[in-house]
C-alpha cells in the first residue's frame, strides 16, 4: 500500500537493527510515550529484533488506559439515562467502571453508539431534538481538537442537545510526572508523532533540557520507530539530549496552529486524575466557562462518589516504565481480555493487550 | 472447473395483497397460505417442495452431511450481495467444507412485522439464484412474523443436507507438520464492504462482498486430490485468524503464516489501515482456507487458480511441531508474532 509499505520495508528495517547493534555499548532503557507505538513494537516483533542492551518499557500514551474509573461511572451513569444516547469512540466500551462497562449498559438498553468523529455526534443531536446526545470526548491532545470543533459547530448551529462529557489528558505534564518519579529509570523517551503533529515540539525541549533526557518524536511505523530508537541511542552514546524530529513528513516545530487555536478556543487546562497513576497538576483539558452549556459534567449536574481502583492491577507501574505486563501476577491468569482487572488489558492500544494478543517474541520457536 | 454463471433470472414481483409484511402474514391462516402460494412455492417450485407435507420426503444414497446456519446481518442489502444469496451460500459452503455436495436445504424466515414485500421479493429472488447456481433445492421451510421492534427487518435459517465426495477425507485429525496452508482469495473483502456501509462510517470504496457459493470449486478439487486435502474451512465470522486458532488447539501443532504471502485487496487493506482493524480477523464469506499435504502444494495452487472462486489463491504457511496449539506469523518486516483468538468484537479505536 502506497504511503506505508515504504515504511514496512524490511531491508531499511534489517540496516537500521544492524545499525544500533553496531553502535549500542551499554544498556538503556526508552520509554515509548504512546500505546499505537507499542502495539507497533509487539505486532511487528521489532521487541525481539533489538539488541538485549536496548529495553523498550511502554508508557502512559493509551487514553482508554489512563482515563480514571470516576470518569467511565460517569459515562456509565449518562448512558444508563433514556433520555441520553452515549456516543464513544469503540475503545472505551470494555474498559471496566467501578461497577460495569459501556458495553454492558448497552446490553441492557442504553444507547451506546460507537463513532469515529465528533462530527457524526452533532448528526445524531439534529436528527433526535427530544434527546440529549453526550460525546465521551478521550484522547490526547491529537483528539482534543476534532472535539473542540464539534462544540464549536453545535454552538453556531444552535444544537442545544449537545455536549460533551471531557477527559482530555496532555503527554508533557505526564512526561515529567514519571520523570520526576524517584524509581524513574528512564534514559531516553520516544514522543508520539501524532500529539506532536498538533502540538509541535516546543513543550518538549524544557524538558528534556531539565531532566537531561533525549526525547525523539516518532511515528508508528516499523520503519519510524527503529529510526527513532536508533536516534534515541545515538544520543545517549554520545552523552547529548535533544529534542529531535524523526517524524518529519507530519510534525513541524510549530505543530498546527489551526488545531491549536481550536484547542484554547473550547478548553481550559485542568488538573486530571490519571487512572493508576493519580492525580498530575494541569495534566488534562475542560470545556471552558465560555462553552459551559456544552459540558456534560454541568449540563447533568455529575456528582458521582469517587469510585476505587482496582488494587489488584499494576497499570501504574506499567504506564511509569517501572514493570512490563508479563510482570504482573495477574496477567493473563486473573486478568483477561474478557474479565480485564485494569483497562490496559481491554484497550487497543493497551500495552497488556499488546502482549496478550501477539504475546512476546521470548516463547517463538521457528 | 467451474465458470461465473450470469444470472438472468427474470421474477416480475408477483401481486401481494399487502405493500408490507403484517402479523398476519405468519398466523398460519389465509395471507400466510397466499403469501407461500405466490411468493414462495412459486418460486422455489420443485418436486419434493411440491408434495406439501410438513416435510420433505426423500431418499439419499451415501455419507450424509448436515449442516444449519443463521443469518441476521445488519444492512441486508450490500455490495456483491444480500441476505438471501448469504444464506444459501453460507450453508452450501458448510457442507462443501465437510467435502459434501450440498443437495437439499430448509429455509425459514423470522420477519418483522412492516417488513416491505419489496425488499421481501428481492431477498426472494436473490435466494433462488443462488440457489440455483449452488444446484440446490429449498425442500422445506417456514414463515414467522413477529411484532414491530421484535426482530430486525428478516433473519433467516437455512439448513443443509448434502452427500459427501466418496475420495473425500477431511478431518482435523488428518493434519500433519509440514502441511502446507492455502487461502482461495483476498480475506477481509465481506466484512469490509459491510463495514464500509454502516452508520457513520462514510469512506467510498467499491470493495464488494465475496458471497459466492464453493461447493462447485471444491468438489473438483477434491475429485482430483481426494485425501490429499487434509482439512477445509471457510473463514466466515472472526476471519482467517479465529480458524486457524481453532485448528491449532485441535490439532497441538504449530500453524506458521507468512504476513506478507497472504493475499488481501489493497482497497480493503486501506481501509482495514484506516478503521484500526486486523484483517485477519475480518469476516470472509466466499472464502477458504485448505490444509493439504505438502507434495501436492503446487499443483492443488495452480489447480485453484484457474477457478473462478480462486484467482488469487496462496500459500500462506506451513504446519509445523513447534509451538504447539499457536499461530505464529512472520511479520512484513521479520519480526514473529502470536496470532491470538480475538476477544469479543473488533472495536474501532480512538486514534
Amino acid at each position: 500500500m502506497k504511503y506505508l509499505s515504504e515504511y514496512r520495508d524490511s531491508e531499511l528495517v534489517a540496516t537500521f537493527i544492524q545499525e544500533l547493534h553496531r553502535i549500542t555499548t551499554q544498556p538503556w532503557t526508552l520509554m515509548e510515550i504512546c500505546g499505537g507505538q507499542t502495539h507497533s513494537l509487539v505486532k511487528n516483533g521489532i521487541l525481539a529484533m533489538l539488541p538485549k542492551h536496548i529495553n523498550m518499557v511502554h508508557g502512559p500514551g493509551c487514553p482508554v488506559c489512563v482515563t480514571s474509573i470516576s470518569v467511565i461511572d460517569e459515562a456509565v451513569y449518562l448512558a444508563q439515562q433514556p433520555h441520553i444516547i452515549l456516543c464513544s469512540f469503540g475503545d472505551m466500551l470494555r474498559v471496566p467502571g467501578s461497577k460495569k462497562n459501556l458495553l454492558e449498559v448497552k446490553a441492557e438498553g442504553g444507547d451506546v453508539r460507537i463513532l469515529y468523529s465528533p462530527l457524526e455526534a452533532i448528526t445524531i443531536a439534529k436528527e433526535n431534538p427530544n434527546k440529549e446526545v453526550v460525546f465521551f470526548a478521550v484522547g490526547f491532545e491529537t483528539t482534543a481538537p476534532a472535539n473542540a470543533l464539534s462544540v464549536v459547530h453545535a454552538h453556531k448551529s444552535g444544537i442545544a442537545n449537545y455536549s460533551i462529557l471531557a477527559s482530555h489528558v496532555l503527554v508533557p505534564p505526564a512526561m515529567e510526572a514519571i520523570l520526576s518519579d524517584e524509581e524513574n529509570k528512564i534514559d531516553a523517551f520516544l514522543a508520539a508523532g501524532h500529539v506532536c503533529t498538533i502540538m509541535g515540539m516546543e513543550e518538549y525541549y524544557p524538558i528534556a533540557e531539565k531532566y537531561k533526557t533525549p526525547i525523539v518524536v516518532t511515528g508508528f511505523e516499523p520503519v519510524d520507530l527503529l529510526q527513532g530508537i536508533l536516534m534515541a541511542v545515538q544520543q545517549l552514546e554520545k552523552g547529548t539530549y535533544q529534542v529531535e524530529n524523526q517524524y518529519t513528513r507530519y510534525v513541524q516545530r510549530e505543530g498546527n496552529r489551526m488545531a491549536k487555536e481550536t484547542i484554547a478556543t473550547v478548553f481550559d487546562i485542568s488538573d486530571r486524575i490519571w487512572r493508576g497513576i493519580g492525580p498530575i497538576p494541569q495534566s488534562g483539558y475542560e470545556v471552558n466557562n465560555r462553552y459551559k452549556n456544552f459540558n456534560a459534567r454541568l449540563k447533568f449536574n455529575l456528582h458521582l462518589p469517587v469510585a476505587e481502583e482496582n488494587k489488584e492491577c499494576i497499570s501504574g507501574d506499567i504506564m511509569k516504565g517501572l514493570k512490563k505486563p508479563k510482570e504482573c501476577p495477574n496477567f493473563a491468569t486473573k486478568c483477561k481480555p474478557e474479565h480485564p482487572l485494569g483497562a490496559p488489558m481491554v484497550s487497543s492500544e493497551g500495552s497488556c493487550a499488546a502482549y496478550y494478543h501477539y504475546s512476546n517474541a521470548d516463547s517463538i520457536l521457528i | 472447473m467451474t465458470e461465473k454463471i450470469k444470472m438472468n433470472l427474470q421474477c416480475p414481483m408477483p401481486k401481494f395483497d399487502f405493500d408490507v409484511i403484517t402479523l398476519g402474514h405468519g398466523s398460519g391462516g389465509l395471507l400466510t397460505h397466499r403469501l407461500l402460494q405466490t411468493g414462495v412455492f412459486d418460486i422455489f417450485k420443485n418436486n419434493l417442495l411440491d408434495q406439501q407435507h410438513d416435510g420433505a420426503c426423500f431418499e439419499l444414497n451415501g455419507t450424509v452431511a448436515f449442516s444449519t446456519d443463521s443469518y441476521v446481518i445488519s444492512p441486508l442489502f450490500f455490495p456483491g450481495g444480500n441476505i438471501g444469496d448469504l444464506a444459501i451460500n453460507g450453508t452450501v459452503n458448510d457442507l462443501a467444507m465437510c467435502g459434501a455436495e450440498a443437495k437439499y436445504l430448509s429455509l425459514s424466515f423470522i420477519i418483522e412485522e412492516g417488513f416491505t414485500m419489496n425488499e421481501f421479493w428481492k431477498v426472494l429472488v436473490s435466494i433462488k439464484e443462488a440457489s440455483d447456481k449452488a444446484n440446490i433445492r429449498i425442500v422445506t421451510g417456514d414463515t414467522k412474523v413477529v411484532e414491530k421492534g421484535k426482530g430486525d427487518k428478516i433473519f433467516i435459517n437455512t439448513s443443509g443436507i448434502g452427500l459427501i465426495h466418496p475420495k473425500a477425507k477431511i478431518h482435523h485429525k488428518q493434519i500433519e507438520a509440514s502441511d502446507t496452508i492455502i487461502v482461495s482469495g483476498n480475506i477481509a473483502s465481506h466484512g469490509i464492504a459491510i463495514m464500509s456501509l454502516r452508520k457513520g462510517l462514510t469512506f467510498e470504496t467499491n470493495i464488494e462482498s465475496d458471497t459466492t457459493n464453493l461447493n462447485h470449486t471444491i468438489l473438483s478439487l477434491i475429485e482430483k486430490f481426494g485425501n490429499d486435502i487434509k482439512f477445509l474451512r471457510d473463514p466466515t465470522r472472526g476471519g482467517l485468524a479465529s480458524v486457524l486458532n481453532e485448528i491449532a488447539e485441535l490439532t497441538k501443532l504449530g500453524f506458521y503464516l507468512d504476513q506478507n504471502l497472504i493475499p488481501i485487496d489493497d482497497q480493503v487493506d486501506g481501509a482495514c489501515e484506516m478503521l484500526g482493524l486486523d484483517p485477519l480477523y475480518v469476516a470472509n464469506e466466499g472464502l477458504f482456507i485448505a490444509v493439504v499435504k505438502k507434495e501436492i502444494a503446487a499443483s492443488f495452487l495452480a489447480a485453484l487458480q484457474q477457478d473462478v472462486n480462486g484467482q488469487h489463491a496462496a500459500i500462506i504457511g506451513e504446519v509445523t511441531t513447534n509451538n504447539p496449539g499457536s499461530v505464529i506469523m512472520k511479520s512484513r518486516i521479520g519480526g514473529k508474532r502470536v496470532v491470538n483468538y480475538l476477544t469479543g468484537e473488533q472495536l474501532p479505536r480512538i486514534c
